[in-house]
C-alpha cells in the first residue's frame, strides 16, 4: 500500500513537470505567433526543481521567484487557463492582464510573485518568513533566486537578517549556468554559490536540480530545519535552461552541442519516467497523461485567446486600495 | 572667549539650546580631563558631557534640571588650581546669595500667532506627536511593528521611539542592522504576509538604497496582481535639509516620491497635522511615504494642540485666511511663510496661506477655489526647484483657473545646487522668509 502511495504521488509529481513543459512550449508557440508580447521567460529544463520543492511545501507555506515564473505558478495549483490569459494581456488573467509574465499573483495559493527585478524578492521573502515567525504560525517561505541574481548585494542582506533572526526561509538559487549570457564562471569569483551563506552561518547544500527525488529530499531537510526554529538554509539546485534567456536570446554564448547533451542525458522528465517504469509503470498510463496534459494547455490558450482584452476603464483602478 | 568657564556645548547638527539634566560634579571637586561633568539634554537625546581639561571646578553657573540654555552659554566657572579648596571657600560658593540663576528661553514662539489657545488641549512638539501617534496605533493592533536602525535600544536616533521598547518589546520595536535595501524589501514582504510595518529611515536620504523596493515594490504590487495584494507600509523618517550636514545628508524628496503612482506622500508641518496624519497613514492600506522634518521636530513654530483626531490623507489646510493672495506650501515651507506673511502685514497684504500636508493625493480643489478668490498664488517649499511640486501646481492651475489669475504663479523654492556645507553658503541655498516676502510684493504688484 505504502508503494502504491508513493508511486500514485512520483506520477504527479511526473504529470507536474509535464504540465510545465508543455505549457512553457504552448507559450513559446503563442510567442512566436505575437499573441504574448513584451519579455517571456521559459522555464523548460528546469522542471524538477520548482516540483520537487513543492513535493514538501504545506498549507500556508509561501512561494516567491523571479521572472521566470509560470512553472512556479503551474506547480502551485494556479490555474493554467489563467496564467495564459495573463500573458496574452487578457482581463481573465491573473493580473487582470496588467501583470504579464513577470508580475503574477495569487494569495489563495500563497504564491507572491513573480518579480520583475533582479534579486528584488529576496530580501521580500525573507519579510514574508518575519511575517511568520511574528505570527508563530509555523510556515516556510520558499524564496527562489538564480545563479545571476546571487551577485546582487540584497541577498546579502537578506541573508543577514534572516539569520540574525532565525526567519524561516528556504533560500533556493536556481542554477541554470547563464545569468543571460553570461556563464556562472564569467560572472561570479567564488561559483560554489550553497557555500555563500558560509559568512552567516546559514547551511547550504548542493543539489542535482534535474532529479526531482533529489529535489524533494534536500528540501524536505531545509524546510525541517526552518520549522524547528534553526533558521534560513540554503538549497543551490544544479540545473539547466534549454531555451534562451528570453524569447529574444540568439543564445550565442552556449553551443547547440551542449545543449543537446544535457536534453540527452539529464533531462528531469525523460530520466523521471524511466525511473517510474522501472518501478513497474506501463507506458500506457503515460500515453494517458501525455494525452490528458495536452488538452489541459490547449483549452488553456483557447481560453486565453479567446478572452477579451481589458477594459479601458480599468487603467485607472487597482492603483490604490479603498480603506 | 574665557578659559576660565566651560560652555553649553553644541552636541549635534541642530542643537541650538541644552539643559543640564544632571550635575555630576559638585563645587571643589578637581577632574581630570576625560572626567564626566553633567549629563546634557540635546534635542536628540541625553548625553554625557565631559571635560576636555583638568581643572577645579569653582562654581556651577546654573541649576539642575534647567532647560533652553543657549550653546556657548558658560555653564561653569573652573580654576586651574589643582588643591582642593579650603571649606570656607566652598561654604561661601553655596552661598545662597550665589544661587545660579535660571535662563529663560527666549526662542520666538510663533505659536501665538496661528492657533487659538484651548486650554483643555494639549500642546505637543511634532517629536512627541509622531511617538504618541506610533504608540497609540501599537496598541490598537498588534500587527502594527517599527522597524530602522537604532530604533529601539537607542531609543531612536532622533528621539521619536523614545520609550515605545519599554512598552511594546523587541518584538515590535525592531532593530535593524545598517541594510536599507534589505529591510526596506523585508518590510515589503512582511506587509503581503498580513503585518503592519512602520519603517523608520534615520533620514530619508538613505532611502536612496531602498529606492527599488519602494518604487518597484510597495508602489507597484496591487497593480500588477490585479488589485490582489496590497501593501500597507509606512516609510518614515526626517527629510530635507537639517543643519550643516551638506549635500549627502540634506535633500528634501518629496517630488520624487509624490511623481509615483501606488504611493500615498505626506509632508506635516504641525504636531497636530503629524499625529493625525501618521495613524491614517498607519490604517491605510495603502503604501505611504511619511516625510518629517528634523529641524521641526523640537521648533517652537510647529508645536501644537492635539485634537486627537484623525486627519485625513489628501486635505489640504487653510491655516490664515486671506484676500490678496495664496501661498500654497508644506512641511518647513510653512515655517517661512508664517514668518513672511507677519512682514506683509506690516504693508497691509493679506496671505491666505494652505498647508498642503498631503502631495499624493494632492488637494487640488482647496488650491483652486483659494486662488478663484485671491487672483494671486505662490508656491513655498524647500525641495529643488525642478520638477518641484510648485512647477507641477503651477501647470494644475493654468490649466484649471487660468482665468482667474491677475499675475502669474512664482515658484518659490531652494536653490538648485547641492547643498554646501558653510553656514552663508547653506541659509542661501535654503528658502528664506524675506524671499518669500519679496515674492508677495511681486506678484501683489507692490511698490
Amino acid at each position: 500500500m505504502v508503494i502504491m502511495n508513493n508511486i500514485k504521488s512520483n506520477l504527479n509529481l511526473y504529470k507536474k513537470m509535464l504540465l510545465i513543459r508543455r505549457f512553457e512550449e504552448k507559450a513559446g508557440q503563442l510567442y512566436g505567433m505575437g499573441k504574448i508580447g513584451g519579455f517571456c521567460h521559459l522555464y523548460i529544463g528546469q522542471e524538477a526543481v520548482v516540483v520537487g520543492v513543492d513535493s514538501v511545501k504545506k498549507k500556508g507555506d509561501q512561494v516567491i521567484t523571479s521572472y521566470r515564473d509560470h512553472g512556479h505558478m503551474l506547480s502551485c495549483g494556479m490555474d493554467p487557463k489563467g496564467v495564459m490569459a495573463e500573458l496574452t494581456g487578457k482581463k481573465d488573467g491573473y493580473s487582470k492582464g496588467k501583470g504579464g509574465s513577470m508580475h503574477m499573483f495569487s494569495k489563495s495559493e500563497d504564491f507572491y510573485g513573480g518579480h520583475g527585478i533582479v534579486a528584488a524578492q529576496v530580501p521580500i521573502g525573507a519579510g514574508l518568513a518575519f511575517a511568520n515567525k511574528y505570527k508563530n504560525n509555523q510556515s516556510v517561505c520558499f524564496t527562489y533566486y538564480g545563479d545571476g541574481a546571487a551577485n546582487q548585494g540584497q541577498i546579502y542582506e537578506a541573508f543577514n537578517m534572516a539569520s540574525l533572526w532565525k526567519l524561516p526561509v528556504v533560500f533556493i538559487i536556481e542554477n541554470n549556468q547563464y545569468a543571460m549570457g553570461t556563464s556562472i564562471d564569467r560572472a561570479s569569483s567564488t561559483p560554489k554559490l550553497f557555500t555563500r551563506g558560509e559568512a552567516f552561518n546559514i547551511p547550504g547544500m548542493l543539489v542535482d536540480g534535474m532529479d526531482v527525488l533529489e529535489v524533494s529530499k534536500a528540501t524536505e531537510l531545509a524546510a525541517s530545519n526552518c520549522r524547528n526554529g534553526d533558521g534560513p538554509y540554503i538549497l543551490e539546485m544544479n540545473t539547466y535552461r534549454y531555451k534562451g534567456h528570453s524569447m529574444s536570446d540568439p543564445a550565442k554564448y552556449r553551443t547547440r552541442e551542449e545543449v543537446q547533451n544535457i536534453k540527452d542525458k539529464k533531462d528531469p522528465l525523460e530520466n523521471f519516467q524511466k525511473h517510474l517504469l522501472n518501478e513497474g509503470l506501463d507506458e500506457d498510463e503515460f500515453k494517458k497523461i501525455d494525452k490528458n496534459i495536452k488538452e489541459i494547455v490547449s483549452e488553456a490558450a483557447d481560453f486565453a485567446l479567446e478572452s477579451s482584452e481589458p477594459d479601458l476603464a480599468d487603467l485607472y483602478e487597482d492603483i490604490y486600495l479603498d480603506n | 572667549m574665557n578659559s576660565n568657564e566651560i560652555l553649553m556645548p553644541a552636541l549635534s547638527p541642530t542643537m541650538e539650546e541644552g539643559g543640564i539634566a544632571k550635575w555630576l560634579v559638585k563645587e571643589g571637586d578637581i577632574i581630570k580631563a576625560g572626567d564626566l561633568i553633567a549629563e546634557i539634554e540635546t534635542d536628540k537625546a541625553i548625553m554625557e558631557f565631559e571635560s576636555t581639561v583638568d581643572c577645579t571646578i569653582s562654581k556651577l553657573l546654573v541649576e539642575e534640571g534647567t532647560n533652553h540654555i543657549k550653546v556657548n552659554t558658560p555653564i561653569v566657572k573652573i580654576n586651574d588650581d589643582l588643591n582642593p579648596l579650603p571649606i570656607k571657600n566652598l561654604n561661601k560658593e553655596n552661598d545662597k546669595k550665589n544661587k545660579p540663576k535660571k535662563i529663560i528661553n527666549t526662542q520666538n514662539d510663533l505659536h501665538d500667532i496661528k492657533f487659538e489657545k484651548n486650554e483643555n488641549l494639549k500642546i505637543l512638539t511634532v517629536r512627541e506627536s509622531i511617538r504618541d501617534a506610533l504608540a497609540e496605533e501599537m496598541r490598537a493592533d498588534e500587527n502594527v511593528f517599527l522597524m530602522g536602525e537604532e530604533v529601539a535600544e537607542y531609543q531612536g536616533a532622533y528621539k521619536v521611539s523614545q520609550g515605545l521598547l519599554d512598552e511594546f518589546g523587541s518584538k515590535r520595536v525592531i532593530d535593524t542592522p545598517i541594510t536599507e535595501h534589505g529591510f526596506t524589501g523585508l518590510a515589503a514582504g512582511a506587509a503581503f504576509g498580513g503585518l503592519r510595518p512602520v519603517v523608520e529611515f534615520m533620514t530619508f536620504n538613505f532611502s536612496l538604497q531602498a529606492m527599488d523596493q519602494i518604487i518597484n515594490t510597495c508602489a507597484k504590487t496591487l497593480y500588477m496582481s490585479g488589485g490582489q495584494m496590497n501593501c500597507p507600509i509606512v516609510l518614515r523618517g526626517p527629510n530635507g535639509a537639517a543643519s550643516q550636514v551638506a549635500a549627502q545628508h540634506s535633500q528634501d524628496f518629496a517630488p520624487w516620491f509624490s511623481s509615483i503612482p501606488g504611493l500615498k506622500v505626506i509632508q506635516p508641518f504641525s504636531a497636530n497635522d503629524a499625529k493625525g496624519l501618521l495613524k491614517s497613514a498607519i490604517r491605510d492600506p495603502n503604501p505611504v511615504v511619511f516625510l518629517e522634518n528634523e529641524i521641526l521636530y523640537n521648533d517652537k513654530s510647529a508645536s501644537s494642540e492635539i485634537r486627537d483626531e484623525l486627519i485625513p490623507i489628501g486635505k489640504a489646510n487653510i491655516l490664515i485666511e486671506g484676500t490678496d493672495v495664496s501661498i500654497v506650501s508644506y512641511g518647513i515651507g510653512i515655517k517661512h511663510s508664517l514668518m513672511a506673511i507677519e512682514l506683509a502685514k506690516d504693508i497691509n497684504i493679506s496671505v491666505e496661506l494652505i498647508d498642503l500636508r498631503s502631495l499624493r493625493p494632492i488637494d487640488y480643489k482647496t488650491v483652486f477655489e483659494s486662488i478663484k478668490k485671491t487672483n494671486r498664488c505662490i508656491t513655498v517649499e524647500e525641495c529643488f526647484p525642478v520638477c518641484s511640486i510648485g512647477n507641477h501646481l503651477s501647470a494644475s492651475i493654468m490649466e484649471n483657473v487660468f482665468d482667474y489669475l491677475d499675475s502669474p504663479v512664482i515658484n518659490c523654492a531652494g536653490k538648485d545646487v547641492p547643498m554646501p556645507y558653510a553656514k552663508n553658503l547653506e541659509l542661501a541655498a535654503l528658502i528664506t522668509p524675506e524671499e518669500i516676502f519679496e515674492k508677495i510684493k511681486k506678484v501683489t504688484n507692490w511698490d
